[in-house]
C-alpha cells in the first residue's frame, strides 16, 4: 500500500506507516546521482526566516531530482509590501508552483498556508512549533547507528522551549517507543515540556540524564534568551555543556548530534562537536536524502514498493 | 382601555427573578412600561395587539455587562447599529459598550455621542467610560461628569489597571461617586508575547502561554483595594480558578465584589484550539478544564454574578492571519442564551429562573439600571421571549453582527430567542 502524503506539517499529522516509508526511502536516496524523478515540477521555497542548512537541502534536494526552484523571501518581495501569508501563498501556487516549503518564525503558520492554498506544503519550520524533517532525518541519522528506535535513552539538551526541533523529534521518539529525556535549567526546560508525548520525561539534572544515554542531541541556545532568565551564561555552560567529561557519562557507543547552527565553546564545546561521537555533519548529509524523499513522496514521484 | 403602542404577552411562563415570580402569566406593556402583569386572560382586551407566547419563557430584557461595538472609529468590525441589532438576536435589550474605540471613550462627549439616536440602536447602550484618561492607565477620568453623560461603569477593559495606588484612587473615586470599576484582570509584565492559555496544548504548538497567576494575583491585589476604599470592585470575563476562590473569598467578606464569565470560558477549553484555530483567540485564554470546571461550580454556588459575553467583534482579514497575529476576541451576542441553557441548564442542571437572573436581573443590580433587569409594574418594557426546549443549529455566515468570528459556527444548542421587546416594541422576532 502507498501511504499517501498531501503535505507535511508535523509530526502529529502523520502515521507510523508513513514514517517508515519516508525513512526507507530516504535510505535509497542518492544526492551524488541526479534523476529526474521530479523534471517539470516547480518547488517554490518561501523563506520568512533566515536558513542555511534547510533552505539548501530543500534546494539540492529539489534540483537533485530534476525539480526546478524558487526562492521568495520577505526582503525584495510584496511581503515588505504588507501582503498576507495567505494570499502570498495563493500567489505562488497560481504562478505555477507545486509545491511550497515554507520557512515562517510564526507557529502554525504552515497550517495557515495549507488551510488555503491547494498545492502540497511542506513545513520547514513554524516558530517554536514543528521542524518535522529535521526530525525526520535525525531519525534516520539515528538508525543508521542504533538500528532501531524502540528501546532507545535520547537526551535533548538546551533551549528545549524555544525548539521546534526538540518538540518534533520527541513526537517522533516518542512514535517508535524511544525514551526521550529534556534537559536544561528550568527557565528553559518547563515541566509542562513532559506532556508532549508519552515517555517524554523532564530532568534538571543533565549529570543524572545522560547516564546510560544512547543518543545525545545538543540545542542551540542563544545567548540572548537567557537574558532576564534565573541561569546566568556562565552558569548555562558549568552546568549543561555538552564536554568530553560528560559524554563519558553517556554510553560507550552514544551518538553526539545537533541540528545546527552550533554555538561552539556554548552549547557544546569543539572537542565535542568534532569528536569521533559526532553524527553532525553526517545529519546534514542526510538532510538532502530526506528531504529528498519528502519531496518525490509529496510530488506524487515515489515508487514505494 | 385599548392602544396601538401597546402589547400584551400572553400565556407565556414569566420568569422575573427579581420579582420572585415563575408562573403562567400575561404581560401588558404600554407607553414604553410594564402596565400590568397578571393572571392569564385577566388582560385580556386591553392591547392593540397580542402576542402568544405559549410554551416560552418571558424575562425580563438581557443585559450584556460586557461588549465591543466598535464605534467610534472601527465600523469595519461592528457599528452601534449592527451590534445591536446582534444584541437583539440574541435576546439582549442593553449592551454595556467598552470603551477601548478609536478615540477612547474617557470623555462625556463620546460617552453622550454614543447614545445619540443618530447612532441608530436597535437597544439599549448603555457606555462604560475609560477609567483613565484614554485608558494610559496614568490619570483618573472625571467619573462624576461621565456618569451624568450616562456612563454605567469605568473601566480599561482590554488594558487592566496595573498601578496600585492608582487603582486604589480609581475604587476610591467609584466609592464616592457610586459607579462600579471594572477590572480586566491581567498582569500584562507575565503575559507579554503571549497568544494562549499557558499549558500543554500552548506548548504544543510552541505558543507563549498566559498564566493563571496573571489573573489572579491582579484580581487579589484589587479586592484587596477593595475591602480598603469600599469602592465596587467588578471582575470581568473571569477565567480562573484562583481568580475565583479570591471572589468567593471576598463575597464571604461582605466587600462590594462582582464577577462576570462569559460563555466561552465556562464550556471550551485551551486545548480546543487545536492547529492554530484563531476563533478560539480570545482574551482572557480558554484555560484548561479544571478551569472551566470550577467556573460551571462557580455559577452553580452562586459565586459568579452574571453571565456577560465579550462580543468582540473582528473582520475576516483580521483573523485569517498567523496565530500569533491574530487579533484576541470572539463574538458573542447570538449564542448566549443558548450556550447557557445547553450547558448549564441541560447539563449542569442549572434552573432556568437562576439563568434568567444571570442574563438580566443581576447585571441590572450590579450597574445599578434603575427600571431594567425586572417585569414589575412600571419597569422599563424590556422583554426577552424565548423557547427554553427548542433546537436549533447556528450558522456564522447568517448572524447579524457584522463579524463572523465565532467558535460556535455549526453548533447545535438547545433554547432559542423567540422575541425581543424594547421598549415596548419588537425589535426581533426569531
Amino acid at each position: 500500500m502507498k501511504p499517501q502524503l498531501h503535505a507535511l506539517l508535523g509530526i502529529e499529522q502523520l502515521t507510523n506507516q508513513q514514517i517508515e516509508a519516508m525513512l526507507a526511502l530516504a535510505r535509497r536516496m542518492d544526492p551524488s546521482r541526479p534523476s529526474q524523478l521530479l523534471h517539470g515540477k516547480r518547488v517554490a521555497l518561501l523563506f520568512y526566516e533566515s536558513s542555511t542548512r534547510t533552505r539548501t537541502s530543500f534546494e539540492f534536494a529539489a534540483k537533485t531530482l530534476g525539480a526546478t526552484t524558487t526562492l521568495v523571501t520577505p526582503v525584495s518581495s510584496s511581503i515588505e509590501k504588507g501582503e498576507s501569508l495567505i494570499d502570498t501563498g495563493w500567489t505562488v501556487a497560481s504562478l505555477g508552483a507545486d509545491a511550497i516549503v515554507m520557512r515562517h518564525a510564526n507557529s502554525g503558520a504552515v497550517y495557515l498556508l495549507a488551510r488555503y492554498v491547494q498545492v502540497p506544503i511542506v513545513n520547514a519550520g513554524d516558530g517554536m512549533h514543528q521542524h518535522p524533517s529535521q526530525a525526520l532525518l535525525d531519525a534516520l541519522t539515528i538508525t543508521n547507528h542504533k538500528k532501531k528506535l524502540r528501546g532507545l535513552r535520547v537526551v535533548i539538551v538546551g533551549d528545549v522551549y524555544h525548539s521546534r526541533v526538540a518538540r518534533s523529534n520527541a513526537e517522533l521518539l516518542s512514535r517508535f517507543d524511544a525514551s526521550v529525556v529534556f534537559s536544561g535549567p528550568p527557565d528553559l526546560v518547563p515541566e509542562v515540556a513532559a506532556t508532549i508525548a508519552p515517555g517524554v520525561t523532564v530532568c534538571h539534572d543533565l549529570n543524572i540524564a545522560l547516564q546510560g544515554a544512547d543518543v545525545v542531541m545538543a540545542l542551540r541556545v542563544q545567548r540572548e534568551r537567557l537574558a532576564g532568565k534565573d541561569i546566568s551564561v556562565e552558569d548555562y555552560m558549568a552546568s549543561y555543556q555538552i564536554t568530553p567529561q560528560r559524554m563519558k557519562l553517556a554510553k560507550p557507543d552514544a551518538i553526539l548530534m545537533h541540528p545546527g547552527p552550533v554555538i561552539r565553546g556554548m552549547e557544546l564545546t569543539s572537542e565535542v562537536a568534532d569528536g569521533p561521537q559526532s553524527c553532525i555533519h553526517e545529519q546534514v548529509r542526510n538532510g538532502v536524502k530526506t528531504r529528498m524523499a519528502i519531496l518525490a513522496m509529496l510530488l506524487g514521484a515515489a515508487r514505494t514498493e | 382601555m385599548t392602544g396601538t403602542d401597546s402589547l400584551l404577552i400572553a400565556r407565556g411562563r414569566v420568569v422575573d427573578p427579581a420579582a420572585g415570580v415563575d408562573q403562567e402569566m400575561d404581560v401588558l406593556l404600554r407607553d414604553g412600561r410594564v402596565a400590568a402583569v397578571a393572571s392569564p386572560g385577566k388582560l385580556r382586551g386591553q392591547a392593540g395587539r397580542t402576542f402568544n407566547a405559549k410554551g416560552c419563557i418571558v424575562a425580563p430584557g438581557f443585559i450584556d455587562l460586557h461588549v465591543h461595538l466598535r464605534e467610534p472609529g472601527q465600523a469595519h468590525k461592528e457599528t452601534i447599529a449592527t451590534g445591536t441589532v446582534a444584541a437583539a438576536a440574541g435576546g439582549f435589550t442593553s449592551v454595556c459598550a467598552m470603551p477601548n474605540t478609536v478615540p477612547v471613550n474617557d470623555s462625556p462627549e463620546i460617552t453622550r455621542w454614543m447614545q445619540s439616536p443618530e447612532r441608530g440602536a436597535l437597544g439599549n447602550v448603555f457606555p462604560i467610560a475609560a477609567a483613565t484618561v484614554g485608558c494610559m492607565g496614568e490619570k483618573l477620568t472625571n467619573f462624576a461628569a461621565l456618569k451624568r453623560a450616562g456612563a454605567v461603569a469605568v473601566s480599561d477593559d482590554g488594558k487592566p489597571i496595573l498601578d496600585d495606588r492608582l487603582m486604589g484612587k480609581a475604587l476610591r473615586a467609584a466609592a464616592r461617586w457610586k459607579i462600579p470599576v471594572v477590572q480586566h484582570a491581567e498582569d500584562t509584565r507575565m503575559t507579554a508575547g503571549c497568544s494562549m492559555n499557558f499549558g500543554p496544548t500552548s506548548f504544543r504548538l510552541g505558543v507563549h502561554g498566559m498564566p493563571n497567576a496573571a489573573e489572579a494575583s491582579v484580581v487579589e491585589r484589587d479586592i484587596s483595594l477593595a475591602r480598603m476604599t469600599k469602592g465596587h470592585l467588578h471582575i470581568a470575563h473571569l477565567s480562573t480558578r484562583e481568580a475565583l476562590d479570591a471572589v468567593r473569598r471576598a463575597k464571604k467578606g461582605g466587600l462590594p465584589v462582582t464577577a462576570e464569565v462569559t460563555p466561552h470560558h465556562f464550556t471550551l477549553v485551551d486545548a480546543n484550539v487545536g492547529d492554530f484555530n484563531t476563533h478560539y483567540k480570545m482574551n482572557p485564554p480558554l484555560r484548561s478544564a479544571a478551569d472551566r470546571d470550577a467556573l460551571i461550580a462557580g455559577i452553580l454556588d452562586g459565586t459568579i454574578d452574571a453571565i456577560a459575553t465579550d462580543h468582540a467583534p473582528h473582520a475576516f482579514h483580521e483573523k485569517q492571519v498567523e496565530f500569533e497575529k491574530a487579533a484576541f476576541g470572539i463574538t458573542g451576542l447570538e449564542t448566549a442564551l443558548a450556550i447557557a441553557i445547553t450547558v448549564l441548564h441541560q447539563h449542569f442542571n442549572l434552573p432556568l429562573p437562576r439563568i434568567v437572573a444571570l442574563l438580566s436581573s443581576n447585571p441590572a443590580k450590579i450597574f445599578s439600571l434603575e427600571g431594567r433587569g425586572t417585569l414589575r409594574q412600571g419597569a422599563c418594557a424590556d422583554v426577552s421571549i424565548f423557547d427554553p426546549r427548542k433546537e436549533w443549529t447556528f450558522d456564522a455566515s447568517q448572524s447579524y453582527s457584522k463579524s463572523k468570528n465565532t467558535p460556535f459556527d455549526g453548533w447545535s444548542f438547545s433554547g432559542k430567542v423567540v422575541a425581543t421587546i424594547v421598549g415596548g416594541k419588537v425589535v426581533y422576532e426569531g
